[in-house]
């Protein structure tokens, strides 16, 4: 069992989320950086759809009210078990009484807390993820408050040796200076004026303040202009779609993402690069840059290799470092 | 014709669309996406309005093929109406639960009584389920209410608002940022994950508002 000691209304409970419920209106939601949370189960020996906390707001602070096997991954930053300070993507075990401290990221934007065993939170149509918008799921439907107890499953197989160890190739991260981020055209991008086009690729865009877990509005110079107005009936969108509203700044649908909506659509961002755009903190600036689908099949393939090979690579290294 | 647009990776927009809403091409929709969910490697298939989203595994299939998939089906699909309910749901309107009764009653040259009897006297389908868990995307609002959506949307509306954005009827199930106009309120409840079904509304279900207040 762990207590909150430092709660935000941006530090939840996520596991993959809920991919298959778009037709009810729920939302795909789960970790905004799947990765970082999948490295953090395979650390602890879990199944990949455990679930972890996202951290999005700092300092966070948990105090363990039992012994218990811990990994934060995800962006990096100064994190400390009491006194010891841990490497990025690191597991380690934590005693009773010990407190863990992540402090704000230098380089990304959400760290992830996972547990061996796994958060035990209801699950609550086929996740444990928390769906703000709905009030469901996660720690009742709600961000982490102060005081907050939460129950972790008891589990044989997730024993990490004493000093902890860690991934020897971190979970890639967005370079501080400017994220590239790959994206597909839509199906209004022919709609934008030639002008139009040629600016979203050649101007930086800014994240803003305002970028959460539903939607990363972007601000650049020359906003964005339709040929003619257009109205479109709702229609399903996915995370990684980006919309232009009447502003001519675009939104970059995120985890959280409402299932429909109206506002034309300019490109839809690849699957393996929304996970580096939610790592952009705000006030970083991103440049998109056009490929075709075979290149991001590409992408998303090596991504699930390497999951698929981290796996048995590192119940070997936590086998070995525990019989030594 | 229809159009079909790469959504993501992994999601084509099978786009019917000409124009208004049209509800013989919704029926086809919904057909499509129903035949859709019983094919093992399509992991959902989302009717819009008019308009349908289907993903798919990219990893194991290629766009291409379900492309072409989805254009035979879509001709060999004809529509076929789903089993009507009539729910009815309870509104109170105007007031504090109902702020832009008179702003919708400016817009359509109507006092607000006649506002509340045209949106009473209505017959609403639900064409889509969507945006928000259990959100209904009603049909069949009368077109002098078409009052088009806000210019910059409200941050918080409360759930159970009974709402108009374009030519669309709608309620808002969770508390949730909107740009559509709120003419009232109801208590029903729209989405609940104890329930064996979360949504209240199904595809297909005709909606009747009845005046409480």
């Amino acid at each position: 069992m762990i207590e909150i000691l430092t709660g935000s209304p941006l530090n939840t409970i996520q596991d993959l989320g809920r991919p298959r419920m778009m037709t009810l209106g729920v939302s795909r939601g789960g970790s905004m950086d799947p990765l970082a949370l999948m490295a953090g189960n395979l650390l602890l020996g879990n199944s990949l759809d455990d679930a972890g906390i996202e951290v999005a707001f700092f300092p966070f602070k948990i105090r363990f009210l039992s012994d218990q096997t811990v990994a934060v991954t995800g962006a990096h930053g100064p994190a400390r078990l009491d006194d010891i300070p841990l490497p990025p993507d690191w597991a380690v075990r934590a005693r009773k009484g010990q407190i863990l401290t992540l402090q704000a990221p230098t380089q990304g934007a959400r760290r992830y807390v996972t547990f061996g065993g796994g958060l035990d939170v209801p699950v609550i149509l086929a996740s444990r993820s928390t769906d703000m918008k709905g009030g469901f799921g996660g720690f009742d439907g709600r961000p982490l408050q102060t005081g907050d107890r939460l129950s972790v499953f008891v589990s044989d197989d997730c024993a990490v040796p004493d000093y902890g160890y860690g991934l020897a190739h971190p979970c890639d991260l967005p370079e501080t200076s400017i994220t590239y981020v790959r994206c597909l055209p839509a199906a209004e991008f022919d709609t934008f004026t030639e002008e139009s086009q040629q600016l979203f690729f050649g101007q930086l865009w800014t994240v803003s303040r305002t970028a959460n877990r539903v939607g990363y509005r972007l601000e650049g110079e020359h906003p964005l202009s339709l040929r003619v107005p257009l109205e479109l009936l709702s229609h399903g969108i996915v995370p990684g779609t980006v919309q232009v509203p009447s502003s001519g700044m675009p939104i970059v649908q995120m985890a959280d993402a409402n299932t429909c909506g109206g506002y034309p659509k300019i490109v839809n961002v690849i699957e393996p690069d929304l996970r580096l755009l939610a790592q952009t903190q705000t006030g970083q600036e991103i440049r998109f840059v056009r490929v075709e689908l075979d290149d991001a099949v590409v992408a998303i393939r090596r991504e699930a290799e390497r999951m698929r090979e981290l796996g048995p690579a590192l119940l070997t290294a936590r086998k070995t470092l525990l019989a030594k | 014709m229809i159009r079909i647009s790469i959504a993501g990776t992994g999601a084509l927009l099978l786009d019917a669309a000409h124009g208004s809403f049209d509800q013989y091409v919704q029926e086809r929709v919904w057909s499509v996406a129903r035949c859709l969910a019983t094919q093992p490697d399509i992991l959902q298939a989302l009717p819009g309005v008019n308009n349908l989203l289907v993903m798919f595994n990219v990893i194991e299939q290629d766009a291409v093929t379900i492309e072409r998939r989805l254009r035979a089906l879509w001709d060999d699909t004809f529509p076929e109406s789903l089993p009507v309910r009539t729910i009815e749901i309870p509104v109170t309107y105007g007031g504090t639960v109902g702020e832009d009764l008179s702003e919708i009653a400016y817009f359509a040259n109507l006092t607000e009584e006649e506002v509340i009897a045209i949106h009473v006297g209505g017959e609403y389908r639900v064409a889509a389920i969507g945006a928000m868990p259990g959100f209904p995307y009603l049909t069949g609002l009368d077109s002098r209410l078409a009052i088009p959506r806000r210019a910059s949307p409200r941050v918080s509306v409360e759930r159970g608002a009974v709402s108009i954005g374009g030519g669309q009827a709608g309620i808002m199930p969770c508390t949730s940022p909107t740009g559509w106009h709120i003419l009232g309120k109801t208590d029903e409840i729209l989405f609940d994950t104890h329930r064996a079904e979360p949504c209240l509304f199904r595809l297909g279900d005709r909606v009747r508002f009845r005046r409480i207040g």
